[in-house]
This record gives C-alpha cells, structure tokens and sequence, in this order.
C-alpha cells in the first residue's frame, strides 16, 4: 500500500519534470532574436514537413471528401435535401475533419519523423557536438523545425479541407447527379468566414503546436539508445493524437457549443 | 605563482561529480600546461568522457572549479560560455559529422556560423583543414561514405576549423586499426606542434598516447592515481598504476564489479 502512494508520488513528480523541461526546452528554443540564417533554415524545414506531407494530406482529403459525400447523400436523399450536400461537405471538413485529422496524419507523417531525426542526433553525439562547437542546438535544430510544423500544418489542413470539398464534388455532384449550384452556392450561404473558416484555422494552429512540441520535445529528451528512439517515435504519436482528440473536443465545446 | 598561471590553460581545482548515488569523480585536481599534449587515462566506464564535458560546461560539477583561459567554466552566464566554447573543440569518439551534409560543409560549419568569411575564403581555408589530415580528395563524399579512421579524421579538421586553442580528443584510438591509429598518432603530434593547440586526450590505449603524451594523469576510483611525465609513469612504482600500463586482470582495480558474495547469490 505504502508502495503504491510512494510510486504514484515518485510517477507524479517526474510528470511534472518532464513537463518542465518540455517548457523549458521551448521558451529555450524560441526566446531568441530571430536570425535570417535562421529563416532559410525553417523555410528549408517546411519543405519537410510541410511539402513533402501534401501527397498523403491531398489523397487523405481527397477520400474523406468523396466518402462523406457518398455517405451524407444517401441519408440526405431520404429527406429530399441533397441540395444540402455541399454545406455538410463544407462545414465538417472546415470545423473538424480538416484540422483533426490533418494534425492526426501530421503526427504520424511529420512528427514521426522529427522525433527520430532530433533522437539520432542526440545519440549519435551531433547536439553535444554543435554545443561545443559554440552553437546552440535548441536555436539551430529545434526552434527551425518548431516554427516549420507551426506554419506548415494550418495550411496543410485548409489544403486537406479544399481538396475534401472537390471531392464531395466529384461524387455528389459528378457521380450521384446532385445540382451543382445549389453544391456551391448552399454552400456559400450557409459557410461563414469567421464561425467556421477562422476557427478551424485556429483550431489547427493550436493543433499545430501541440504535435510539433511534443514530437520536438521527445525527440530532444529521448534516452540516446536504438530503444529509447522507438519508443520517443512511438510516444509522439500516441501522445499527439490523445492530446489532438481531447484538445478538439474542448475546443469545439468553447466555439460551437454554447451559442 | 602567477608565472604558474600562465602556463596552465586548464585547471581542475578539487572537482567532484557524481552522477546519481554514483560518484564519478572525488576531489581531484589536474593542471593541463598550455602547448603540450596531456594525456587523461584510465580503465572504461571512468568517467573520463565526463571529464570532457565538464571542462567544456556541458555538465555542471558538484563542487570545485575549472577554470579555462583564466574564467570558471561553471560559473560562466550561458552566453559567455558560448563564447568561451569558440576557443576550444571536441573530437568525439564517434566522429559526430552531421550526417545530411557533406564532409566539406561539414568542416565550414562552423566557420559559416561564427564568422562573416565570403565562401572563397571558407572555401580555401576548409581545403587547408582537410589538407592537413589528409582528406583533400574525400571534400564531397557524404560521411556515411567514409571509413571510421576517415570520419575521426575529417571530424578531426573541423574540430580545428575555427583554429581553438584548446582540443579535447576523446577515444580518438577506439576501434582503429593500426593504420588508422597510426595517422591519428601522429596527426595528435603534428597537429599540436603546428597550430599551437593545447591537447588533451582521453584514452586507454596506453603505448600510443605514451609515445606523444608530455604528461599524464591516470583516472581510477574516482581519484587521481598516478601523475608525471611519460617516463616517470612507466616507471611508476604504484601498483594501481603498474596494473593499468600491463593490463593485469585484477589487482587494486578489481576485476569483478561490487556484488553480493557468489555463494551467498547461489545458494540463496
């Protein structure tokens, strides 16, 4: 019994460790004038991160867009209201299905990867080495990468969400036979720019810098070993994901909930 | 004495360390003197790599100072202690190139970050470096193409890229071959004389660093067992030291690591 609150206390303290350490490695990282070195070096990194994501983000949308389409016609036909396609396309993938699960295929796509490349280079010694050579690895290696994952993934999810909608199109409209004005122009009315369009921005810029921190952060504290990288790669998913699906409920409730 | 201070340019005043319950070090004292190859030996899992760190603030010790050029490492405020870390460099025992870029970018890198050279200049001046271990002709190759001998010599020319006063070499003779270890040998040698470097090398590969080594110290049981020129150590009447230069299995420095007695493990 003793035993039990002696490893619960011991489990809560290091917890609360890690979380200090998370903080302090990014105010680390990001307190610091910016420099135009620096600035080629996250535009060099958004090319990973973001870039090279837009294959498995346009062909993700791009499905979830036709099956949503496909889905939400044959209820919708029920009731005589396909002309209502197009808005329900719009407003899931604008609300919830862009920034969640762009932020979900970020962690496992890009956040993976950040995780074992910051873990290698801690263990093959290339941070100790840049430390001696007089250059700050949070500065050079992880604040890059951090603004990188905080610009790139927004505009992935707009691009996710886009492409969606021209799915829902391609089969609602082009396929099923539902009218294309009333897809677009139902649409247009129903959408509003700052309800949905702005807050699923937001929604996944906050998603943004969740998975970058924490794909970052345990990249960074990884124990240098073969096993403590898979494990920090493993990590960074299942923690993303956890973090992204609680966070969207709480921020869904705060910006749709309570009208 | 203040003559004296000019001729160290490390000093180790009482340093302990200790890494969890584990002590590593125990109020030890070194004094590296400026221009000549120091050599730190003791057996694996000593803490020797540790030391390194500590001299170049990457670790902090329990107490004791260290002092580098005239300034306490450990008390250095963050952004001069990367200013001191210009004026000395680090060969790993791995090499640590940075892997996604060649073995040329690799040696400008620290030229390219603490200096406003054009690439002309870096570009003459890395050729120079890589000249110097003999590496001209391997500028281009990525470092996983290089050999391990190779990779610790082009890890070698960037450590001098910014032309340090102080290099630290840890394992540089770990897992070479005689060829390799050979160059390294007189690399170390040559390198010192040349640009005026102060060296230290931590190791345990006793006849090489013998032969190029102006002092030693050797490292054992948290303390400083044995200290002196090259030829008052092999003539060191300390068994401990003996025991390390001969590689006898057990002797002072036990061969078997701290445990319980075996019968008492086997029968329970």
């Amino acid at each position: 019994m003793i035993q039990k609150i002696i490893d619960i206390g011991h489990n809560t303290l290091n917890t609360i460790a890690t979380f200090g350490r998370a903080f302090l490695m990014l105010v680390g990282a990001l307190c610091a004038a910016p420099k135009i070195k620096n600035v080629r070096l996250t535009i060099q990194q958004i090319y990973v991160v973001g870039v090279q994501s837009l294959l498995i983000i346009i062909v993700s949308g791009l499905f979830i867009g036709m099956v949503m389409a496909l889905q939400g016609y044959t209820i919708l036909v029920n009731y005589g209201a396909e002309g209502s396609l197009g808005p329900m396309v719009a407003l899931s993938l604008l609300r919830e299905l862009g920034p969640v699960v762009t932020a979900l295929l970020f962690a496992g796509r890009a956040g993976s990867a950040l995780t074992a490349e910051i873990g290698l280079m801690k263990a093959t010694e290339q941070l100790s080495s840049l430390e001696m050579m007089a250059v700050d690895p949070l500065r050079r290696v992880v604040a890059p990468r951090f603004w990188a994952g905080l610009i790139a993934m927004p505009m992935l999810a707009l691009i996710f969400s886009a492409v969606g909608i021209l799915g829902g199109h391609l089969v609602g409209v082009d396929w099923l036979g539902v009218d294309a004005g009333s897809y677009w122009s139902i649409m247009q009315a129903t959408v509003e720019w700052d309800k949905d369009v702005v807050n699923g921005i937001i929604k996944s810029i906050v998603f943004a810098f969740v998975v970058t921190w924490i794909a970052i952060f345990k990249g960074y504290d990884a124990i240098p070993t073969s096993e403590g990288i898979s494990q920090a790669t493993t990590q960074t998913v299942v923690y993303s994901s956890l973090t992204v699906l609680g966070l969207d409920f709480v921020l869904t409730a705060l910006m749709f909930g309570i009208n | 004495m203040s003559k004296d201070n000019h001729q160290y340019l490390v000093e180790v005043n009482n340093l302990t360390f200790s890494r969890g319950s584990r002590t590593i070090y125990d109020d030890i004292n070194l004094r590296i003197p400026q221009g000549k190859i120091t050599a730190v030996m003791g057996p694996s899992g000593i803490g020797k790599t540790t030391l390194l760190r500590l001299i170049g603030g990457q670790l902090k010790p329990d107490s004791g100072d260290i002092i580098f050029a005239g300034e306490s490492i450990p008390n250095l405020p963050r952004k001069d202690l990367y200013e001191t870390r210009k004026k000395m460099s680090m060969l790993f025992q791995s090499g640590a190139l940075f892997t996604d870029i060649s073995v040329f970018d690799n040696v400008a890198f620290a030229l390219r970050e603490h200096t406003h050279l054009s690439e002309s200049v870096i570009a003459t001046l890395v050729h120079l470096k890589l000249e110097a271990v003999g590496l001209r002709g391997a500028a281009q190759l990525m470092p996983s193409e290089l050999s391990g001998g190779m990779a610790r010599r082009a890890a070698l020319a960037r450590a001098i890229a910014l032309d340090p006063e102080l290099i630290m070499y840890d394992e540089p003779f770990a897992g070479q071959d005689p060829i390799s270890m050979g160059v390294l040998v007189k690399l170390i040698k040559a390198l010192n004389a040349a640009l005026n470097l102060t060296s230290i090398v931590v190791t345990h590969d006793v006849s090489e660093v013998l032969d190029i080594a102006d002092y030693v110290y050797i490292l054992a049981n948290q303390k400083i067992i044995g200290e002196g020129s090259a030829d008052e150590i092999k003539h060191s009447s300390s068994p401990l030291v003996q025991q390390f230069l001969q590689g006898n299995a057990d002797g002072p420095v036990p061969f078997h690591f701290p445990a319980n007695d075996l019968t008492q493990d086997l029968v329970g």
